[in-house]
């Protein structure tokens, strides 16, 4: 199970923001991408959740190529660096969102809501309004949304990048016990190279 | 613990100058000048709007009117059809307005704006327009029947939907939906689940307003409906013109009042709960620049939209080209200018049921009339709702009124009422006027009274400090500041006027037609000319209100690129 990319080009207008890009991600690991901002590490994401189209290169599971996977069920899991909870629904709808389009059964999908949530440090936060979340709190309830349907591969764009430098650290070593005893396979961007270290088993740099 | 999630939420909402209205802070007029500012708007509204309605309110309470309406099958009917018709014509609206907005909202492409603008114009056609465009379009055999009223009204009001819809839809943040689809939502579930539950205040406060709209629809439903299909507004107009049953007619005012007020009052109840439509109903939606949100569409997303844009331009393209084409029919089937040259030659001394030419004259004095009378007393509205603390709130609701009341209820209340001294008006064609300017003044309040919120007062202190007058203040920092938004609400006054039918038909004198009531008087008359000159100049209407609203369209555009403060 590898996740490859292979020959990248991505254009906006006149810009050149990827260019022939290629790299493998094997099962279980989790790759750090560091550049500066503007250098393409967000469009790569894109590009692998299927959420832009690129000018050239192919993104293959396994082999087989991605292109005609519609979005919905490519099986990717992203996080972005502020969280985009769903405010009309509270945390536990929230992370149960991805449990009701896989159709999983009610009392099912209430049990691993609450898993998760205790996985990620808020165990009895269901009920709780997205409104109410700190940012940490917030980023936490994203990353138990994203990893409910148990992606093939999680995306995280920044994810620690609108907290304080304090909760950062903290969460980024929780972050990476997570995806350790989960055995995750995960693309991790972002602009902070200790934050890179702590979380990734590589890193590659862009730009 | 730490808040940025909220931090930038509301660093995410559109931001507003601070005002002087909390605590300490004095105000840069006297506590008086507001409440003097609003004395005139005050009187006008009450003495040629509440009176009027008051006065059909208790008319319709009293000798059990309104009894003997609920007890007749045939009102209840009546009631029934103009509920239904207006639901369904809300859902089609609905339907046909929603994928209008997506493109508008989300997508980039060529000449966006210009179809933002087309889109927009069907609405603030007369109304006597949009009916004759589709007695020109539909096969007779479809005239008077339900299919033809829920067209012409889905014609009217797609612009309703686009109009409150797009500018919280092209502002939503499109990683809601991304990441839906992420988590293994096919399009449809993102839309229903999603999308739609965010754009849940904006769709509602269209749906309130396109049902209030289709429920107290007049002109439309009297042009295409035909003798069977009657809705409380075409009931009341004929028991009132026709049947002289001022009692009965008084009663279904009445009824069909206390459903918009129950409305109203649903829907401001849940703009407050929900926080309004504009800024995502304040319940933390993440709100982006609309630019950086719309996408050049690509594969099926381009598919529909081309699907799109070939509805639009045949909903609204179809009916008017039919229009302009019926003008010019002969009845031989061939094309010639007959009808036109029949306006022009209508003279005195001709059998014409009207004189068309004149009614021109009579419709632009009017209008002239209706623009000062609106504008004056929208602008001192405006200012005392700006400046005033106290009492403006109700103020600011209270100058709404007129635009959830029907202009049928305000034409019939300015006929029970202004028939005695002082103010003994039958017969004057002044009311005519002031009952547009009455349905226009909201529509000034609306344009206005945000720009002049938006000030900032550091502008007005500055000038203060300077050694300026509050009135020199308001000389040099509100008027200029405010002059395009004026005249943009006195554009939209003009185009009220011109095109004003529900009320007219009330108070329009024999000899005094405005246009649209010449117009309807012409159709109702036999003969392939008098339709052929009706159609005529249901198009010069048309010509005239869609060049109006080209100028208020680009002096806003231009006042809103040079206002560094919008």
């Amino acid at each position: 199970m590898t996740l490859s990319i292979e020959g990248l080009v991505v254009r906006f207008g006149p810009r050149t923001v990827l260019d022939g890009l290629s790299m493998t991600v094997a099962d279980g690991e989790v790759v750090g991408v560091l550049g500066p901002s503007g250098c393409g590490k967000s469009t790569l994401l894109r590009v692998v959740a299927g959420l832009l189209v690129p000018d050239a290169g192919a993104v293959r599971w396994d082999g087989a190529d991605l292109e005609s996977v519609p979005l919905h069920r490519r099986g990717v899991g992203l996080v972005f660096q502020d969280g985009v909870l769903f405010p009309h629904r509270d945390v536990g709808a929230n992370v149960a969102f991805g449990l009701r389009m896989q159709r999983s059964p009610k009392a099912e999908r209430a049990a691993e809501v609450s898993r998760l949530l205790t996985l990620v440090g808020l165990p009895g936060y269901e009920r709780r309004a997205v409104a109410t979340l700190s940012g940490g709190e917030a980023q936490r309830v994203a990353l138990a949304r994203a990893l409910a349907p148990r992606p093939r591969v999680l995306l995280l764009d920044e994810p620690l990048a609108s907290l304080d430098l304090d909760l950062r650290r903290r969460l980024a070593a929780d972050l990476a016990t997570l995806l350790r005893t989960l055995g995750t396979t995960a693309l991790f961007v972002t602009h902070d190279p200790a934050e890179a270290d702590a979380v990734a088993d590589r890193t590659i740099r862009l730009g | 613990m730490d808040d940025h999630g909220a931090a930038l939420t509301v660093a995410a909402a559109p931001g507003r100058p601070a005002t002087t209205r909390d605590g300490g802070e004095r105000p840069w007029v006297a506590r008086w000048v507001p409440w003097a500012l609003g004395l005139v708007p005050v009187g006008f509204v009450a003495v040629f709007f509440v009176w009027p309605v008051a006065a059909i309110i208790a008319r319709g309470l009293s000798a059990g009117g309104v009894r003997d309406v609920l007890a007749d099958a045939e009102l209840r009917h009546i009631v029934w059809f103009t509920t239904w018709q207006a639901l369904l014509s809300t859902a089609l609206t609905l339907g046909a307005g929603l994928p209008v907005a997506w493109a508008l909202a989300r997508c980039r492409f060529r000449g966006r704006r210009t179809v933002t603008a087309i889109a927009g114009v069907p609405f603030v056609l007369p109304t006597v327009v949009v009916g004759l465009a589709f007695l020109a379009l539909l096969p007779e055999r479809w005239h008077a029947s339900v299919a033809a009223i829920l067209l012409a009204h889905v014609f009217f009001n797609v612009a309703v939907v686009v109009r409150t819809v797009v500018p919280l839809w092209e502002r939503l943040d499109p990683r809601y939906g991304e990441v839906a689809s992420t988590l293994g939502a096919p399009r449809w579930r993102v839309a229903a689940e999603v999308v739609g539950p965010l754009l849940r205040p904006a769709i509602g406060a269209a749906a309130s307003v396109v049902f209030l709209f289709t429920f107290t629809s007049f002109g439309v439903v009297l042009l295409l409906g035909g003798p069977t299909h009657v809705t409380l507004e075409v009931e009341i107009y004929r028991r009132t013109a026709q049947l002289l049953d001022l009692r009965t007619a008084s009663a279904l005012a009445l009824v069909q009042l206390v459903v918009v007020v129950a409305l109203a009052g649903w829907w401001g109840r849940s703009q407050r709960v929900t926080g309004g439509a504009g800024d995502g109903g304040g319940r933390g939606v993440r709100l982006v620049a609309a630019e950086g949100a719309r996408t050049r569409p690509t594969g099926r997303r381009r598919v529909a939209l081309v699907a799109v844009l070939v509805e639009l331009i045949v909903l609204i393209g179809v009916p008017l080209a039919a229009l302009v084409e019926r003008s010019l029919r002969l009845p031989d089937g061939s094309h010639g200018l007959a009808a036109w040259r029949a306006l022009g030659s209508s003279g005195a001394g001709t059998s014409r049921p009207v004189d068309p030419l004149a009614s021109i004259g009579v419709s632009l004095r009017t209008a002239a009339i209706a623009v000062v009378l609106a504008t004056v007393v929208g602008v001192l509205a405006s200012c005392a709702v700006a400046y005033g603390r106290r009492g403006a709130p109700l103020l600011d609701l209270g100058l709404m009124l007129p635009l959830g009341t029907s202009a049928v209820t305000v034409g019939f209340g300015l006929l029970i009422t202004m028939d005695r001294a002082p103010l003994d008006l039958r017969g004057s064609w002044v009311l005519v006027p002031v009952a547009h300017a009455i349905v226009a003044i909201p529509l000034v309040v609306r344009t206005v009274l945000p720009v002049l919120r938006s000030i900032d007062p550091r502008l007005r202190e500055a000038a203060m400090t300077l050694g300026a007058s509050p009135a020199r203040t308001w000389a040099a920092v509100d008027l200029p500041l405010a002059r395009r938004a004026i005249a943009v609400g006195a554009g939209f006054a003009f185009a009220v006027s011109i095109g004003e039918f529900g009320a007219t038909a009330f108070l329009s004198r024999s000899g005094h037609e405005t246009m649209p009531v010449a117009i309807v008087r012409l159709l109702s008359r036999p003969g392939a000319l008098n339709v052929g000159m009706a159609m005529a100049m249901a198009v010069m209407l048309l010509v005239v209100t869609v060049a109006v609203l080209l100028v208020v369209e680009l002096a806003g555009g231009a006042g809103r690129a040079r206002d560094p403060l919008r």
